[in-house]
């Protein structure tokens, strides 16, 4: 045990021991457990407790809290160690307040008085712990108690710098929680000139309060751009002995330097003071100047200080715009750091040059780079190295070297890490239609895309490039020609089946011609993937047959055949089943002119932006993506940075295809693609352009994890689910809102569900009213037993009249059998041991494994997990990758125990998933329910 | 700065500290994401990460992982060097610091961070002055004469 420093607590040092020589998690529980007890009765009945012994007992709590125990006793104690006349009881006071308080709890009026009678000791240590403890809290009772007091503690000249540097930061966290605390007025010129204070430290903690305040009222603190241009100037002039301990290995005050050059982003180049704006060029070619210095010491720190600094006044450079020379001085100096030993720096530079890239002024510079980039793309061993080069591989594109960056992204794609591989995909569609002169590359890359990379080609990317072809003539031959050659391939990508299967059925008859493409080799071509596809692929490729009928008569005999295939029992799926039989009627009533016009070519799509940018943004909150070049800055106010970007008018105006002109709705042609593909499929966003309305939204699969939320909603109609259950009873609350302004009428939901199937899951719905009115909403409750184990759900189907017209839907209640769980804690051993009998026979388990529909995301997984409803028993798989829970299913005549692992393959990106349980149906069942979900 | 953790290299969280509040469980749960992302990244990787909305920057001292999460515009390198500064207090404070004298003095390792930052953001940087207040501080405890001396041991 190390000795311990001022007047160590002996007690809690042992019970720090005990605990670390706790041999087991349970031991380890069990000594806590002790001490709790202990505690607890000490609180309770010791009334004699000394502030000493009271110190040492909130400080052994907050040891156990620290530890990840949840503690619901003491705070009482805490509070009253507050207003100890002892400084050591009155910080631990302070320290359990900090660390365990919730900004809600109902002592905080104790809290805030104790605080308050700090505040005004003379004693500045006491003071100042009173300012952390509001700075630590930072509650809005907080702010409304000490808004007042604090900035005069800030300004006022009796106070000591130690509490001026407290109390600006404690302002700054009150003023984050509530902005209206800081008083304007003349209040503003002082904390202004706190920039000029003689102590570094207020300075400091001060510019970071200004900083803030600026961002809300740029114009009431003006002032402070000279200032901080002054304070900057004097420091990047000063030697490294002048400011003693505020240089920070042979860097001087790198900390104050960086917050100022901050401060000044807030602000567009200084223009009305030509004085001030030339010191401020001063001091960034300075800053550069000073980076060409060897350096002053090997030292890591001395190089982080000093390229910390650079990097800002870079980030001021850029945010400026207005320096052509400046810019280009520092794209050229982060081209040197591209090939510097240290990881961190050639991450920085590469981040850093992404912005330069956006700039009119050093665009080109940094072109020069490239090669260096597509080196650090394809060699850098961290993958977040690899993703800044890629960022900035995308944000240097232009016309000129389009083709090559989208080349070697594209080569880079086939080896490139799982986890950007998507967003990588997406910005190669960008790219490739952004600069594409020439269709025929276009529509290579996208085919190349879904070639090298096919799961992670979204819908929209396939959607687009369909898109495209249909709206310019003068590639359609060649992008049917090319994909009939894709579809050529012993294996290939299901997503090259629907493009393949769209163009084909509407430029088919452009490459008919060849004997080796002729009508019957497009139809055997692609209906020999038709039996590896899913239900949706197989929908698309329905409707291409049809319009194979019309475009060629000859193989008609052909393609009804298979329509008569799969208009059977033989299509389990219901959609293909309908549809085949539809299409085969209508290829056998209908007259040709009629099939002409009912299968004619698809109409143009309307202009609009490709909703692969906003996916694209989507997926990157933290940064928006930018290929985008600004023009230079005149300085004018600006306000915020951020907004430049989705703002600018587009300075690249060649471009084509409208990706910068505003979306247009127009929602009767929208859907035209998701038509073709039956929107019973649509679990995803149904439309290419996100703004356009809902159509039909239902995806039952997402209740097995969830109990609320919308189960179904077209343009009619939206239900929602709201469900509880307990033991193996269960209550939905069905809410039916009309979206119309007409009524439905002879509104009725009615149960599918065998009288089989009730014997083991009986279910009880009450009647609603026959007439639902236009923009209302009803609920209906249902209550359900689970008698019994059972499979599937049982289904709502909901009849109605709309404006004449019949409706009939059918839903999938979230009626799963997992429902009825209930969690399970247990430890590890009990888990193991359990397992392993209910292993011993193979009539018990049921496992699966299977390749993950969506790329892996385990945070996601974990999420889907617990909405299960089985117990998520962490620390227990020596593999933290995996999952395994525990949990018991309800039932009226029995309970069975269940236990899952499902083990992740991220290499493969494959799940393998077991279920132990009691009873082999239900491991079945609940395996496959489980299984469905990834 | 949004947070500060400690960490081992066992993934034993050794200190925490929220500049922002979040309840238990969301802290518990960036916890052990962010102490499993950390600890499966190589020494030569870089120090910074990208992590939801926010970047991490971490380093490594001997068997203890020091983590930050920082808004996308703060400056990453000099984030390690606060975290440096905080581990040179460290050790000027205990003399050559090591992970047990965090966990035995979790308390003392608290007050030097709250000298060092304050409400997330740099309130001194000068070595000096932080070893001054906390040496102040000492000084106020001692003077205070120590009590329980016979209670401590006896039981604890």
């Amino acid at each position: 045990m190390p000795a311990v420093r001022g007047d160590g607590m002996r007690g809690l040092a042992v019970f720090i021991s005990d605990i670390r020589n706790c041999k087991s998690k349970e031991a380890e529980i069990k000594r806590i457990n002790k001490e709790l007890a202990n505690i607890r009765g000490k609180f309770k009945g010791d009334k004699t407790l000394d502030g000493y012994q009271k110190k040492k007992y909130v400080c052994k709590l907050l040891f156990i809290f620290l530890l990840g125990h949840d503690i619901d006793f003491g705070h009482m104690e805490a509070v009253n160690l507050l207003s100890s006349n002892k400084y050591s009881e009155k910080q631990i006071g302070y320290l359990f307040i900090s660390v365990l308080v919730n900004t809600n709890s109902e002592l905080i009026k104790l809290i805030i008085q104790s605080i308050k009678n700090d505040l005004a000791s003379r004693n500045p240590i006491h003071v100042n712990l009173a300012l952390q403890c509001i700075a630590n809290i930072g509650s809005r009772e907080m702010a409304e108690a000490f808004g007042n007091e604090i900035p005069k503690l800030l300004v006022s000249g009796d106070t000591m710098d130690v509490v001026k540097q407290s109390a600006a930061l404690c302002l700054l966290r009150l003023f984050r929680t509530s902005q209206e605390i800081i008083p304007g007025g003349e209040w503003t010129s002082r904390i202004i000139h706190l920039l000029n204070d003689q102590h570094m430290g207020v300075v400091t903690a001060a510019t970071s309060l200004i900083d803030a305040l600026v961002k809300k009222n740029p114009d009431e603190y003006k002032g402070c751009v000279s200032l901080a241009v002054s304070r900057l100037s004097r420091i990047v002039t000063a030697s490294y002995t002048d400011l003693q301990d505020y240089t920070y290995y042979f860097v001087p005050a790198p900390w104050l330097s960086v917050k100022l050059l901050r401060l000044l982003q807030n602000y567009t180049p200084p223009a009305e003071d030509p004085g001030v704006r030339g010191r401020l060029n001063e001091c960034l070619e300075t800053i550069l100047n000073k980076a060409q210095e060897p350096p002053k010491s090997k030292k890591v720190q001395h190089s982080n200080a000093k390229n910390a600094v650079l990097f800002e006044a870079i980030s001021l450079i850029i945010h400026n715009d207005s320096e052509p020379n400046l810019l280009v001085r520092a794209c050229n100096q982060l081209g040197q750091f591209l090939s510097n030993r240290e990881t961190n720096l050639r991450y920085l530079a590469l981040e850093s040059m992404c912005h330069l890239a956006t700039s009119e002024f050093s665009h080109e510079a940094v072109k020069k780079h490239q090669e260096v980039v597509i080196l650090s793309m394809k060699m850098e061993k961290d993958v977040s190295v690899r993703q800044q080069a890629v960022d900035l591989l995308y944000a240097m594109c232009d016309k000129s070297n389009a083709e090559e960056i989208v080349q070697e992204m594209l080569n880079y794609l086939e080896t490139a890490d799982y986890s950007i591989r998507e967003e990588m995909v997406l910005k190669v569609a960008i790219l490739a239609e952004k600069y594409a002169t020439d269709y025929t590359w276009y529509v290579d890359v996208i085919l190349n895309l879904i070639r090298i990379a096919g799961d992670y080609v979204s819908e929209e990317v396939w959607y687009r490039v369909i898109q495209i072809v249909i709206n310019r003539d003068e590639v359609q031959g060649y992008a049917a020609k090319t994909v009939f050659e894709a579809l050529q391939a012993p294996a290939c990508h299901e997503n090259m089946v629907k493009v393949g299967g769209y163009i084909l059925g509407e430029f088919g008859n452009l490459i008919a011609g060849d004997h080796r493409s002729s009508p019957s080799v497009q139809f055997q071509l692609l209906h020999s993937k038709y039996h590896l596809c899913s239900p949706m692929t197989r929908a698309l490729l329905l409707s291409t047959y049809i319009k194979f009928i019309n475009l060629f008569p000859e193989i008609r005999t052909h393609v009804q055949e298979v329509f008569k295939q799969h208009s059977n029992l033989r299509s389990a799926d219901a959609e293909l089943q309908q549809r085949a039989s539809e299409y085969l009627q209508l290829s056998i009533i209908a007259s040709s002119d009629v099939l002409a016009t009912v299968l004619e070519e698809m109409p143009a799509f309307p202009e609009r932006e490709s909703s692969i940018l906003a996916v694209l943004k989507k997926k990157k909150p933290g940064r928006v993506p930018e290929n985008e070049i600004k023009e230079g800055k005149s300085p004018t106010p600006v306000t915020n940075h951020n907004n430049e970007t989705t703002n600018s008018n587009n300075a690249v105006s060649s471009d084509l295809l409208g990706l910068s002109t505003p979306p247009i709705a127009q929602p009767g042609n929208t859907g035209v693609l998701l038509d073709v593909l039956g929107d019973i499929y649509g679990g995803k966003p149904n439309n290419s352009t996100p703004t356009s309305t809902t159509s039909n939204m239902y995806n039952p699969k997402k209740f097995v994890c969830k109990n609320n939320g919308v189960l179904f909603e077209n343009d009619l109609i939206q239900i929602g689910v709201k469900s509880e259950f307990r033991q193996n009873l269960g209550r939905l609350g069905l809410f039916y809102g009309n979206k119309t302004t007409m009524p439905l009428h002879n509104f009725v939901p009615s149960l599918l569900w065998s009288e089989d199937q009730s014997s083991k899951l009986s279910m009880q719905m009450k009647p609603v009213e026959p007439t639902l009115e236009a923009g209302a909403q009803i609920q209906q409750m249902l209550n359900a037993e689970c008698i019994d184990y059972y499979t599937d759900a049982p289904s709502l189907v909901i009849t109605f009249v709309y404006n004449n017209m019949p409706q009939k839907f059918t839903l999938k209640l979230p009626l799963t059998i997992n429902k009825f769980f209930e969690p399970t804690e247990m430890n590890g051993e009990s888990f193991f041991a359990r397992w392993k009998n209910l292993g011993s026979t193979n009539q018990q388990r049921s496992q699966k494994i299977f390749k993950a529909s969506t790329p892996m995301d385990l945070q996601a997984a974990r999420t889907k997990i617990m909405g299960f409803g089985m117990q998520l028993l962490d620390g227990i798989d020596p593999n933290p990758d995996n999952f395994v829970c525990a949990g018991i299913i309800h039932m009226r005549a029995l309970q069975v125990g269940c236990l899952l692992r499902l083990e992740p393959n991220r290499n493969a990106q494959m799940y393998r998933l077991t279920v132990r349980s009691s009873k082999e149906p239900v491991s079945v069942e609940v395996c496959d329910l489980l299984a469905d979900q990834f | 700065m949004q947070f500060m953790l400690l960490f081992s290299r066992q993934g034993k969280l050794r200190l925490q500290k929220w500049y922002n509040a979040h309840p238990d469980k969301l802290k518990k749960k960036i916890t052990r994401e962010l102490i499993t992302t950390i600890l499966t990244r190589k020494p030569k990787m870089c120090s910074f990460l990208e992590w939801r909305d926010l970047k991490i920057v971490y380093k490594r001292y001997a068997s203890l992982y020091f983590c930050c999460a920082i808004e996308q515009n703060d400056n990453e390198l000099l984030t390690l060097e606060i975290i440096h500064r905080y581990v040179e207090l460290l050790d000027k404070y205990f003399g050559s610091v090591c992970e047990l004298d965090i966990i035995f003095n979790f308390e003392k390792a608290y007050f030097i961070l709250d000298e060092l930052l304050l409400g997330g953001e740099i309130q001194e940087t000068s070595k000096k002055t932080v070893l001054k207040a906390i040496a102040s501080q000492d000084l106020l405890q001692e003077e205070e004469t120590p009590q329980g001396f016979f209670e401590d041991h006896g039981l604890g």
